[in-house]
């Protein structure tokens, strides 16, 4: 995946970095680069970084005001034309809003329509639960055609954002509001719908996606403290899921701790779930939102309230190796 | 509305199309029949105007689908189906009359509402009510920024335009200008539960699209004179959307379902059939 401009703006690890900043600069860059791709939102041009692809290509650029469903069904014809349309708006728009929009005008007909979604999660903060949206990975993955991604951190934001591009077919990218730790460095080459290992680990694997992939590597430290060897996995691609790829992580620890910003019912959990009961059905364990909604509050705290830290992730490993070792 | 520059059909082109018309109706009577379920309510207030469309106005190659520069027809009122197969049908996109009655049936490329690559010429796939339209208004902006003349037609029943995104895709054709955008609505006065003054009063659509920056005019949309003339005044309108709304007739063609409710979304019996086919009786 070669990069642009944008990437190299993305600073290294130990920084912090906007996902959809990232985005933004991928968009601009691959803008530059395909005059085809033309960029829609709904009035979030701003928080969802399109507005720098909207002031180069202003021709390019449409704004649908609020009207999220026109939005989404004009990108569905737009992409008849023969171009990648790339949508962006709060995740809680982008998908709960016009889902069966996306259902019919998009997924079924396979339309070349990337939804890129921002603002997803707990950690949006202080405008509260109607804003936080943690069902969306379940209700994009249920969709048939449609791609499902969560990138970890900005570098990873930025390929995947080339890769969507790149590629024919609809997709959703999902991204957090706000700055999070930058993981990967400039060399980083993203490996389409491969699980990434990036700690080895034979006692338990932790399979997390987006903003927790950063708490899975606090936990694999917290973990080794307490002797346990954990295996840390990136599942940036929902769907298509790298099932091989989690197959043989399972086989190889036989105990599995999902981690992710989202209610446990129908995400990144629930899929590895369904992949390891019919391959290789595994003792699990899930970190996410139980049947809750969020609430305002600082990002940071709400991710203690609701449990979604790196002890929490522990803790839940801890125990799954606790009780194997138990059973033996 | 403005009439100027309309080329009027004579008495052979109207006879014509009368013939072409009577013989989709017939096709689409089949097969629905063939089918045992589907909307011939609709299909029928809709089919004189759809035919006039495929007939004289759209530019399109059957056999090169994909033709960059072909006009578009969308129909957003997706349950008018076989109304739809019946005009591509008649405009050359496929001749085997087995599969014309294969609608609904397993593996058919005429699924019970058009689904885009199924069965070329058709341009999207529709069955939610509303997203055509807003489909439409993106292709709209898509062959305008490919410097194209392709236009985008679109066809809305009127119950459909209880939809909240019709309403979002008119502001927005609007504030686009698309001019490459010809709307109609088949305003036959029903939707499935009643007539729309009882369940949702449309009021006044001309005028509520009027309001929302579109140039509008209303027809008889049985009238083939009018809806040509109609359709040239939408194509040479410049500077905003054209939006016609056609007066019409549930049914319209068949004495017992004229302007009746009864065949919103029901297959005619082999009794109703039989003399249907006898009232659209004609040549081939």
């Amino acid at each position: 995946m070669s990069g642009g401009a944008g990437a190299a703006a993305i600073p290294r690890p130990g920084a912090t970095f906007g996902n959809r900043v990232a985005f933004g600069l991928a968009l601009l860059d691959e803008g530059r680069r395909n005059e085809r791709i033309v960029a829609l939102n709904a009035d979030l041009s701003g928080s969802t970084k399109t507005s720098t692809f909207a002031k180069e290509f202003p021709h390019r650029f449409f704004n649908a005001g609020v009207a999220e469903c026109n939005m989404m069904g004009m990108a569905a014809g737009l992409s008849t034309t023969g171009r990648p349309v790339v949508a962006s708006t709060f995740a809680v728009f982008a998908t709960a809003q016009v889902l069966n929009v996306i259902r019919q005008s998009i997924a079924y007909p396979r339309n070349n329509v990337k939804i890129v979604a921002t603002h997803a999660g707990i950690t949006v903060g202080g405008d509260g639960a109607t804003h936080q949206i943690c069902e969306d990975i379940a209700l994009m993955r249920v969709l048939p055609h449609l791609r499902v991604y969560v990138p970890a951190d900005a570098q990873q934001t930025y390929q995947v954002i080339l890769h969507v591009l790149r590629t024919d077919g609809p997709a959703y990218v999902r991204m957090g509001r706000i700055d999070t730790p930058v993981i990967f460095d400039h060399d980083y080459r993203y490996v389409p719908d491969r699980v990434e290992v990036l700690a080895d680990g034979d006692d338990v694997t932790l399979a997390c996606c987006g903003l927790l992939v950063e708490e899975g590597r606090k936990a694999v430290t917290l973990l080794a403290d307490s002797g346990i060897s954990a295996q840390l996995l990136n599942v940036h691609t929902i769907k298509p899921l790298d099932v091989a790829g989690i197959e043989s992580a399972a086989r190889r620890t036989g105990r599995v701790v999902s981690a992710e910003e989202h209610v446990v019912a129908g995400g990144l959990g629930s899929a590895i779930a369904e992949t390891l009961a019919q391959r290789y059905p595994t003792p699990q364990r899930f970190i996410g939102l139980r049947d809750h909604f969020g609430e305002s509050g600082e990002p940071s705290d709400l991710m203690v309230a609701f449990h979604l830290t790196a002890a929490d992730i522990a803790t839940s490993a801890s125990a799954l190796v606790a009780e194997r070792d138990a059973r033996t | 509305m403005p009439r100027a520059q309309v080329t009027p059909i004579d008495s052979v082109q109207r006879e014509e199309l009368e013939r072409i018309c009577t013989r989709a109706r017939r096709r689409i009577l089949r097969m629905i029949h063939a089918a045992g379920s589907g909307h011939p309510g609709g299909s029928f207030s809709a089919i004189d105007i759809i035919t006039v469309l495929y007939q004289r106005y759209l530019r399109f190659r059957p056999a090169e689908p994909q033709w960059p520069a072909r006009d578009r027809f969308v129909l957003s009122k997706g349950h008018g189906a076989p109304a739809l197969y019946a005009a591509l049908f008649e405009a050359g996109y496929y001749d085997d009359e087995e599969v014309l009655l294969s609608l609904r049936k397993m593996g058919s490329p005429l699924q019970g509402h058009p689904v885009m690559g199924k069965l070329p010429g058709v341009e999207m796939t529709t069955g939610s009510l509303g997203q055509g339209f807003s489909a439409a208004v993106g292709m709209a902006l898509g062959v305008r920024l490919d410097g194209l003349e392709s236009r985008i037609f679109t066809l809305l029943g009127d119950g459909e335009c209880d939809e909240g995104i019709v309403w979002e895709a008119a502001m927005a054709a609007a504030h686009y200008k698309l001019d490459n955008l010809v709307a109609v609505i088949d305003h036959n006065r029903f939707q499935i539960d009643g007539p729309n003054a009882t369940i949702m009063d449309l009021g006044d659509l001309a005028a509520k699209f009027a309001a929302f920056g579109w140039a509008t005019t209303e027809i008889d949309g049985h009238d083939l004179d009018q809806i040509c003339e109609a359709l040239e005044w939408g194509i040479a309108l410049q500077g905003r959307p054209a939006m016609i709304v056609a007066h019409t007739k549930k049914g319209h063609g068949v004495s017992f379902m004229d302007d009746s409710n009864k065949f919103h979304g029901i297959a005619p019996t082999d009794a109703e059939l039989a003399v249907a086919l006898k009232e659209l009786e004609g040549p081939e």
